[in-house]
């Protein structure tokens, strides 16, 4: 066991170091942001100045030990743009995206596993195929496209909901939520559902799959012959066991959106990190690009080594394999 | 050397004589078309590739030329008459071009670029995952860890990162593209010719003493074609909507290529006003696009993967 996550902490590290070269030199060699900063008019002798408070005059190699110097220290460099330090900048997003996540991933558990269910226990009626043709959808509609459909039916044409942006907010311990106030929560409904439609068609998937396998089994027969109702039999015989591969693999797709929540925060203006990455990109402000970036590897590294080291803890075959390999 | 008009004679005789039998590819073609929902994507797929590569031909204006193109027109709806009096079917963009001929063209650009990409992607994963299966070892491992680290990343995260690094550009956006799919062709590959290499035609051709390279490529690649074809189709969906999505994004392709999700993105910002149809018909042609691929890759794989239960 111990072997085994050395292992994979040799390898998360090796991971993000590998990114941090990659990111840092592929992203010197874009754009000039010399150009973005400053002034069209602005003489050599200006232009040089800004170069050299930048640190853009030495060479890549003494920029990247700099970097990783500063990196292990927490400091990523000061945006371009915004003047204050990127770390900072992102870490004041996160929340937002992590809310964003979360709520999805909440909406993906609470519509998806009644539809499966449903379309599980009866697989011929109509309604079932309506809701697994639906699920079809879920898979091969573009994101960004359903949001943009969401914004146009139900902030332009019905004026329900707000279009863009986060709304009133409350601080818990320091952090703003949006989801303790209701205009917070007219926000985040629409964001949230567009990011969770691809994850409810996949829990759709896995609780009629789970379902069709776990209604032939004894203990639900069991269950029925014993005389209780058909309500107690799928809520509590059938729920507990189709929930362990949902929750196993919606762990798992945690990660997914968050990296898909840049679509959806660039889509309602959500002021999230995804949005953030974005409006650099575009900017050229490269310390954001490359705080986003090593941040947002770091945070997969962390889930995958968290998932790697649970699934092995559950299913002690992993482990073996991978000492063998 | 037969000359080709005996070699014709020959197989139509040969086609008279077994009339009964069914070829494997007939068989195939069969069970194919067994679904009817997969046989009306295969024809809407045929179709807008065909539309794709006739564009110039088929299409009512040709969107990128100037000439051709008023400002008096932007923003129309659909149906409506444009300055001269040529109807507008579904509409005009901001920029007054025919929101039908661009999307054309941006068909042929969104399906170039998916099938472009995926073509390569194949052939780079594919060899990578053969070299491994068939050399296994060292040679194996390392090929794998890195298929395995990068696929524990989103295919979306991959790209945004690549394309942070590269900039836009329809060759960047192909690299990038290329360098998100190769590890699932390599890990498909490496699936099934593991399969496939323990088979005694390969130590047949292993005793034969042929090269390498020559059973690699002709002996075992062959028969991992199958579940290649399916990832291979499904694949290009996925690159497809990937593309739009970071063309959406603005992180994808340059103005001067618009694909389908360039035409989504400029239609966004018209769409506060109540102008939905600028993004709302690309985004229904990316759609159908992405769809009919989906149900094309599905019903092959169930036709050529026996094992799965129809």
């Amino acid at each position: 066991m111990t072997v085994f996550i050395v292992r994979r902490l040799l390898q998360a590290f090796l991971v993000v170091w590998a990114m941090s070269f990659l990111v840092f030199v592929g992203v010197n060699l874009v754009g000039d942001p010399v150009e973005m900063m400053v002034n069209d008019e602005a003489d050599q002798e200006e232009r040089e100045r800004v170069i050299k408070a930048m640190g853009l005059d030495k060479p890549w190699y003494v920029q990247y030990l700099h970097f990783v110097g500063r990196a292990f220290q927490g400091d990523l460099g000061k945006s371009f743009v915004y003047g204050e330090e990127s770390l900072g900048i992102i870490v004041e997003r996160m929340p937002a995206t992590f809310e964003l996540a979360l709520a999805a991933l909440l909406m993906a558990i609470i519509i998806g596993i009644p539809l499966g269910v449903y379309s599980g226990l009866r697989p011929g009626s109509r309604i079932s195929k309506v809701i697994m043709a639906g699920s079809i959808l879920g898979f091969s509609l573009p994101t960004f496209w359903v949001g943009l459909m969401f914004i146009m039916v139900f902030a332009v044409m019905l004026g329900w909901l707000p279009s863009t942006g986060r709304g009133d907010v409350v601080p818990i311990m320091g952090i703003n939520v949006s989801f303790l106030t209701i205009d917070g929560l007219s926000h985040l409904f629409l964001p949230a559902l567009n990011l969770a439609l691809f994850k409810i068609s996949l829990v759709i998937r896995l609780a009629r799959a789970g379902t069709r396998e776990i209604v032939h089994q004894d203990y639900i027969k069991f269950a029925r012959a014993k005389g209780l109702s058909t309500n107690r039999v799928v809520l509590v015989h059938l729920m507990k066991n189709i929930m362990i591969p949902v929750v196993t693999v919606l762990g798992l797709e945690f990660g997914g959106l968050i990296a898909f929540s840049v679509v959806t925060e660039t889509v309602f203006a959500w002021p999230g990190m995804g949005k953030l990455i974005i409006d650099s990109i575009q900017n050229l402000d490269r310390p954001v690009i490359v705080a986003y970036l090593m941040i947002i590897v770091l945070v997969f590294v962390i889930i995958n080594l968290v998932v790697d080291v649970l699934y092995s803890v559950l299913d002690p075959r992993v482990r073996l394999q991978d000492v063998k390999a | 050397m037969k000359t080709v008009a005996e070699n014709i004679a020959l197989g139509a005789a040969a086609g008279d004589k077994t009339e009964a039998v069914e070829t494997p590819f007939e068989r195939f073609r069969a069970s194919f078309f067994a679904s009817k929902v997969a046989s009306v994507a295969l024809v809407v797929l045929c179709s807008l590739i065909f539309v794709a590569v006739f564009a110039g031909f088929i299409s009512p204006t040709n969107p990128y030329d100037l000439a051709q193109v008023s400002v008096l027109d932007s923003k129309l709806p659909p149906g409506a008459k444009s300055f001269e009096g040529t109807a507008f079917w579904l509409g005009t963009d901001g920029a007054g071009r025919d929101l039908l001929s661009a999307m054309i063209y941006g068909l042929r650009i969104s399906l170039g670029v998916g099938v472009m990409s995926g073509i390569v992607a194949m052939i780079i994963g594919a060899a990578f995952g053969l070299i491994a299966a068939y050399f296994g070892g060292r040679t194996e491992n390392i090929i794998m860890r890195i298929v395995d680290i990068q696929l524990s990343f989103p295919a979306i995260l991959v790209a945004l990162i690549l394309l942070a690094i590269l900039g836009k550009g329809v060759d960047k956006i192909i690299i990038a593209l290329i360098i998100v799919q190769w590890a699932y062709y390599a890990r498909t590959v490496r699936g099934s010719a593991l399969v496939e290499r323990n088979k005694e035609y390969i130590e047949a051709a292993t005793c034969l003493a042929i090269g390498h390279r020559r059973i690699l490529f002709r002996h075992l690649l062959p028969n991992c074609m199958p579940p290649l074809i399916v990832v291979g189709t499904l694949q290009t969906a996925s690159a497809i909507s990937l593309e739009a999505t970071l063309s959406f994004l603005g992180v994808g392709l340059p103005v001067s290529e618009p694909s389908l999700g360039l035409l989504i993105a400029n239609g966004f910002d018209y769409m506060l006003s109540g102008k939905y149809w600028i993004s709302f018909f690309p985004g229904v042609a990316l759609l159908i696009t992405i769809v009919s691929i989906n149900l094309v890759g599905d019903q092959l794989r169930d036709v050529l993967n026996p094992r799965l239960e129809r």
